[in-house]
């Protein structure tokens, strides 16, 4: 019995990773290195305008006098910035106006990761910016969502069209001097996705945004901006492959969202990058600052996250409650096996009155993946019935495994409510005994019972999302039920 | 190592003046080790918010302070220590009076008690039981990060010893009175050992209590062996004045099947930081580690405890609880940690805190760190107010509002005394608890300080 479940968890836990194609596209890339003038030449090959070089250099410079963290769970390999190219794109003919301009084999790879570009085939579908390597390469829907008044197009767009907007809301959630890797992203970002809620607008579809590294020893920086505006409803989608590689790859993305008085954002997040072979070599590391500003009254911000893929992932996902009765989400499955290692959690920063969190996260661990959860819970001084409640649940499948919590809980005011649980543990025998005794094998007894226990989870991501969420589940888990 | 900064290099000088008066006394075994004790310290330094066990308690304000005197005590303060007479009544111990970290008396300062257990002064010790000591000496006082620990093994003079035989069970509590009196600021170091041997039980009751309104520092280490099968209880009972500063370092070592408990109960102080250690060093070990506070004014109290389960089928639990007044402020850190080969692990660790004023601030962080799969780990931590539904269920039996409340704060607290086992202690404190959230407690019971 014990030596069929090892077979069936080591076959669980060796699924392929089926996104790790290359393809074979004409890049623009310029050379490795990392200097001031490399940040000038991206600036150049983008066209920006002054301020942005200006917010770039700036960047650059405090970059250079930050050290890497070290405070997190982490085993990270030395990185070499000298040897990254930071600026790769698909060679542009000159603009995408229809489908048909778009590299055949280009749009092949976006066929074979299932990203609907042919709008056409979804009327009913999703609006998807995808992003390769450096740059967005083709948002849909533009025209639909401009109808009622939604702006969602790649950010160099952003910065050419509407660059009021950009420079209101650029660096307020996220400044440029936030942490080691939010400032190594504002010097060299290269493109992302800029979405506008106008006010009052219920946003009619679900937007999202497709990353893909597909070159070698690239690095990919791209920044997301989302803004909410009064009263408005937005569903926002992000997914992310890239090919099997024996290197590590760095990807230090920016994520900020802003919502306004009684705006609600949901922002759902499925990671696959790879995540190294089973000798843990290659794969990406994943260091992300995610942080959504609800600014007005009553508005939420929800982040969903199932984290399966990269070779170290670093991100925290975190909510400011600035404004009265402002909530926030959290909800998070992270997987990490073979070498794998995650240390991913949130903040909440109760500032309001009346404001509300709520963090959900449920960890799995298989081979010898390191899986931590480090959160802050902080209430101040004046957040007035501040409340919290979190729950981090670890489930260890095999014994050469880690799972960890960190908490942080910072009260300074003495109306807050704040509750903290969390347990970890493995499969029960007599669980799996119960489903065995029922005719349910094994290995499907563990699949039944680490979808349940991510359910809570998987529903609170959009419909096709959390489809795709339980596939990869069950690719990442394959055989690891101990 | 570039230069020290200007504090470490003061406790250095001070060290580098004084390691002869320190070591005159000393064994040469114990002097062994202050070298490089010294050395880490002057790594390590004084513990800042950056250290990440430290980050919610600032030391600044006790060891910017220019002490007057830290060593030796002179003979005269000797009389008031010899006339301190514990308060709780019907308690019958074994009793152990202590001055600044020193023994008052000159006589009987290594006696023997029924059972052929010892107490007394290291230093006594050192020369009776010489093998012992460095069997179990600066064996378990392992922490890589903090520099105290590394200061006092380096400085630190005298403390007690206690020595328990193999299958010695003692039915009377042995009860330490540390007492902190001087004319001048003082900073006193002292390092305690406690070896229980194989199937043995003693409990030890440790009552810290300040007789000047000086400024104080104390930086103590407690080093416990506890043998197999062996059953050991401490107790501390912490009631010192608002310009005393605090900081107790414990390390529990257990061997196989042994049950061990600690139990801070923090009544008043200005800056208090207990860290508690249990390393579970054989299977089937248990460890209870609980914790009460109660600060009001300007008070900060930080418990940290570390639990290591380093082999299998061990058991832990963590409880503490806290109340928090006025513009107090409470510091608890947690951790679990669970190496590779400690299958079968139970380990539980629970935290919660009334915030009665706005200015009342909890930090707290519960952790667990796990490397093992058949485990079974959860924690919790709540910071709020009283439950308004108990609350109303109470007031709807007739029970006005300021008296449910005290009934409810008094059941939170109670949680943690009840694992007290001296029924007599038990009684005292739950009666003291009692007084001091009616408010009638408003500086500590029996303290000839007038601290306000």
């Amino acid at each position: 019995m014990g030596k069929d479940k090892d077979k069936i968890i080591s076959e669980v836990t060796s699924g392929e990773y089926k996104y790790g194609f290359y393809s074979d596209i004409e890049m623009e890339q310029i050379p490795k290195g990392l200097s001031e003038d490399v940040v000038r030449i991206i600036s150049k090959k983008k066209n920006e305008p002054d301020w942005l070089l200006e917010f770039r250099l700036k960047a650059f410079r405090h970059w250079q006098t930050m050290k890497m963290p070290e405070w997190a769970n982490l085993i990270i390999p030395k990185i070499n910035y000298q040897d990254i190219i930071f600026y790769s794109a698909p060679k542009q003919k000159a603009k995408y106006e229809s489908i048909d301009d778009i590299d055949p084999e280009l749009k092949k790879t976006f066929d074979k990761l299932g990203i609907p570009l042919e709008e056409q085939k979804h009327l009913a579908g999703v609006a998807v910016d995808a992003v390769m390597d450096s740059v967005s390469v083709k948002t849909t829907f533009r025209e639909t969502l401009a109808e009622s008044g939604i702006i969602f197009c790649s950010f160099s767009d952003a910065v050419k069209e509407y660059p009021d907007l950009v420079k209101r809301y650029m660096g307020t959630v996220v400044p440029y001097t936030d942490n080691f890797f939010a400032s190594l992203n504002s010097a060299v970002f290269s493109d992302g996705s800029f979405c506008y809620i106008p006010k009052g607008v219920r946003c009619p579809m679900e937007l999202s945004t497709y990353f893909r590294i597909n070159a070698a020893s690239t690095g990919q920086f791209e920044r997301t901006l989302l803004v909410a505006d009064e009263e408005s409803y937005v569903s926002y989608l992000e997914g992310c492959t890239a090919p099997m590689r024996d290197e590590n790859q760095l990807h230090a993305a920016i994520v900020e969202i802003i919502a306004e008085n009684n705006a609600e954002v949901k922002y759902s997040t499925v990671q696959n990058w790879y995540p190294g072979d089973k000798n843990g070599k290659g794969g990406i590391f994943n260091f992300v600052t995610k942080r959504g500003l609800c600014r007005g009254e009553n508005s939420k911000i929800s982040w969903t996250q199932i984290e399966t893929g990269s070779a170290i992932t670093w991100k925290y996902p975190s909510c400011i409650l600035k404004g009265d009765n402002s909530t926030g989400e959290f909800y998070s499955v992270a997987v990490v096996n073979n070498h794998q290692q995650a240390d991913t959690g949130t903040k909440m920063i109760h500032i309001g009155k009346n404001t509300k969190s709520t963090i959900v996260s449920k960890g799995i661990s298989a081979g010898q993946g390191q899986n931590s959860y480090r959160g802050l819970v902080k209430v101040l001084k004046n957040a007035m019935g501040a409340r919290n409640y979190s729950q981090c649940d670890s489930l260890l499948l095999g014994d050469k495994c880690g799972a960890h919590t960190f908490p942080y809980i910072e009260v300074d005011n003495q109306t807050a409510i704040v509750e903290h649980e969390a347990t970890t543990s493995k499969i029960g025998e007599d669980q799996i005994f119960y489903c065995n005794q029922r005719g349910i094998s094994t290995e499907g007894a563990i699949g039944l019972i680490v979808n349940g226990y991510a359910r809570e989870v998987i529903n609170k991501l959009p419909m096709e999302f959390a489809v795709e969420a339980q596939k990869l589940l069950q690719i990442s888990l394959e055989g690891s039920v101990g | 190592m570039s230069a020290l900064n200007e504090r470490t290099e003061r406790y250095y000088t001070l060290y580098k003046d004084n390691i002869k008066r320190i070591s005159e006394s000393s064994s040469p075994y114990i002097n062994s080790f202050r070298e490089a004790a010294i050395g880490r310290f002057n790594e390590l330094g004084i513990p800042t918010k950056k250290n990440e066990t430290y980050k919610y308690t600032s030391l600044d304000t006790f060891f910017n302070h220019d002490f007057k005197s830290c060593f030796i005590p002179v003979a005269q303060d000797f009389v008031k220590a010899e006339e301190f007479r514990c308060d709780v009544t019907d308690l019958d111990a074994h009793g152990i009076v202590l001055l600044n970290g020193f023994y008052p008396t000159i006589h009987d300062k290594l006696r023997e008690l029924p059972g052929g257990i010892w107490i007394g002064s290291l230093n006594e010790a050192a020369k009776k039981f010489s093998k012992k000591i460095e069997m179990h000496y600066g064996k378990y006082a392992e922490d890589d990060k903090d520099g105290l620990v590394h200061l006092n093994t380096a400085m630190a003079s005298d403390g007690v010893f206690i020595y328990v035989p193999e299958d010695v069970v003692l039915k009377k509590p042995i009860q330490i009175v540390n007492l902190v009196q001087s004319d001048e600021d003082i900073f006193n170091q002292h390092r305690n050992l406690i070896i229980v041997e194989k199937n043995a039980d003693v409990t030890l009751i440790v009552c810290d209590h300040t007789l000047s309104p000086q400024k104080f520092l104390t930086n103590g280490v407690t080093e416990i062996y506890v043998g197999e099968n062996s059953h050991f209880d401490i107790i501390r009972v912490q009631n010192e004045h608002n310009n005393a500063g605090k900081i107790t370092h414990t390390f529990i070592h257990q061997e196989r099947n042994s049950v061990a408990s600690s139990n801070n109960i923090t009544l008043h102080g200005g800056l208090v930081r207990n860290s508690t250690h249990h390393y579970l060093g054989g299977e089937g070990a248990e460890s209870y580690s609980y914790g009460l506070y109660l600060a009001d004014k300007f008070q900060h109290v930080d418990n940290y405890v570390n639990v290591n389960h380093a082999f299998p089928n061990c058991t832990s639990n963590q409880l503490f609880k806290g109340v928090l007044d006025d513009m107090a402020t409470g510091a608890f850190n947690g951790r679990i940690f669970v190496r590779k080969d400690a299958q079968g692990t139970l380990a539980y660790q629970k935290n919660s805190s009334i915030l009665l004023t706005d200015d009342a601030k909890m930090d707290t962080k519960p952790q667990l760190e796990i490397y093992a799969d058949d485990v079974r780990c959860s924690h919790g931590a709540t910071v709020g107010q009283l439950d308004e539904n108990a609350l109303f269920y109470l007031q709807s039996r007739g029970i006005n509002k300021r008296e449910a409340r005290l009934m409810l704060m008094f059941g939170f607290a109670h949680d943690v005394i009840q694992n007290i086992k001296v029924e007599a202690l038990r009684e005292r404190m739950d009666n003291l608890v009692m007084q001091r959230l009616k408010g009638e407690l408003s500086r500590c019971a029996s303290c000839m300080v007038k601290c306000g």
